[in-house]
């Protein structure tokens, strides 16, 4: 390597206090100067699993719409994608910052992203799969979209100010990546009849993951006020969905759920096949040099 | 009061240059929310655009560089998250600058109602206020994309000149 060369990496190091993110570079603290300390009466642990929760739906969706960088038909769609998957990686850095402080036992957002095994992540299985081609990746955007705004856009009024404030600022973001993403599902919905019949088959691939977006769930029990109902935002979400279908000629699928494991799906930790590539993919570097820095 | 040092302090820091939007400061964009001196401390409050945007990291690092070459010996960069950023929050001077530089300024951000509802679905790309082409001024452009080479910005073109431009987004 010349000097020229080594410069360029030595620019990059820690000490030189010029810090850009990636796995090594020491930039682990998406929250520094913000007060992190648990209001009153809220329980740390709930505080750490939902913010866990949170994350990691948006830390694996982000990934697989990483996947798609270079492959998209258009120059237009990589940016698109590209900026969506940042925003996404930006809020996933934040909630497991949040979650890491919560929980209070000096876990930053490295080590819950790359040191977790497969069944302690806490995604729900719609952001799993590998979208098998872009009209299902326009398909779940939409639905990952329009659930995650419908939920964030009511912690946006949690008592925890910290998630209260990331999701506030979520909201904005998420409003571009649901219009983005409804506009694609009518362009092709009601676009050609091949591309009208891969659009559908898009849905009728994803539906069977939907229902388990809106399930009770025991952590959301245990943060009043706090934390979002699951079930509470159903029919803001159908209303949404009912109405780009609609507009794209398409059918809303008669899906059965898909089946869960002894009762547990992904907020219990337990996960589809596709699950495990995706976090392979995701950790394999910062597992093949567990204390690397450059 | 205000002392001749924090006065210092904040000019330094208000015309730090956006690393991804050179041509404005951080006082132009709106990110600067505080500064505060102590002695030969300053604590420097900012606020990021976007959750993932990638600029804030340099924005500290460059606070803290300039900061102590200015003989403040113990600088802090502090990020405050709420209320978060809007792009209503550019200044008019630095509107000017964006445009002088080819690229659009943002029109005014979509305010939700209170108490917040949800947020209204947009289905289509055609806007209720054109986006006039920062180069010949014709109000007749269309966007060609929603997101561009940073998360804060659209892209454009204009009928009128032919040429592609980029747009800051309303947020």
């Amino acid at each position: 390597m010349t000097e020229d060369e080594f410069a360029a990496y030595q620019s990059l190091a820690q000490d030189t206090e010029d810090h850009r993110w990636a796995f090594g570079t020491g930039f682990t603290d998406p929250l520094e100067g913000v007060d992190a300390s648990v209001p009153d009466g809220v329980d740390a642990a709930a505080l750490a699993a939902y913010c866990l929760m949170l994350g990691d739906d948006a830390l694996i969706y982000s990934h697989r719409l990483q996947q798609w960088m270079t492959r998209l038909p258009e120059l237009e769609e990589e940016t698109a994608i590209a900026n969506i998957a940042l925003d996404l990686l930006g809020q996933a850095r934040m909630l497991l910052a949040r979650a890491g402080l919560a929980e209070g036992a000096g876990r930053q957002e490295d080590r819950l992203a790359f040191f977790r095994e497969e069944n302690e992540f806490r995604n729900v299985r719609l952001v799993e799969a590998l979208d098998a081609d872009f009209a299902e990746l326009t398909g779940r955007l939409l639905v990952f979209s329009a659930w995650r705004l419908a939920l964030f856009g009511r912690l946006a009024s949690s008592r925890d100010p910290v998630l209260s404030a990331i999701t506030a600022k979520g909201v904005n973001e998420l409003s571009y990546h649901r219009d983005y993403a409804a506009q694609w599902v009518i362009r092709l919905g009601d676009g050609t009849p091949l591309s009208h019949d891969k659009m559908q088959a898009a849905l009728g691939t994803i539906w069977p993951l939907v229902d388990e977006l809106f399930r009770a769930d025991g952590v959301v029990a245990a943060l009043p006020g706090v934390a979002a109902d699951p079930r509470e935002l159903r029919a803001e979400v159908d209303t949404v969905l009912d109405i780009v279908l609609a507009t794209a000629t398409l059918d809303r699928p008669e899906a059965a759920p898909m089946a869960q494991v002894a009762g547990k799906s992904g907020r219990d930790g337990v996960h589809t096949e596709a699950f495990g590539y995706v976090l392979a993919e995701l950790q394999s570097l910062a597992r093949a040099h567990p204390d690397a820095t450059w | 009061m205000v002392t001749a040092a924090a006065r210092t302090a904040r000019q330094i820091a208000a015309a730090v240059p956006d690393p991804e939007l050179p041509m404005v400061t951080l006082a132009d964009l709106g990110i600067l929310r505080a500064v505060v001196t102590e002695g030969e401390l300053v604590v420097v409050t900012i606020t990021p655009t976007y959750s993932g945007c990638p600029a804030l990291r340099e924005i500290a690092h460059d606070l803290r560089h300039r900061l102590t070459q200015a003989g403040f010996t113990d600088v802090i960069v502090r990020t405050e998250l709420a209320p978060a950023w809007s792009s209503d929050w550019i200044t008019p001077q630095g509107r000017s600058k964006l445009r002088a530089a080819g690229i659009a300024p943002p029109g005014p951000a979509r305010r939700r109602q209170a108490p917040p509802g949800p947020v209204p679905l947009t289905l289509t790309t055609t806007r209720r206020e054109p986006v006039p082409c920062p180069r010949c001024g014709s109000a007749d452009t269309t966007q060609t994309a929603a997101f561009s080479a940073t998360a804060c910005k659209a892209l454009f073109r204009c009928e009128a000149c032919r040429e592609p431009f980029e747009y800051v987004k309303e947020i």
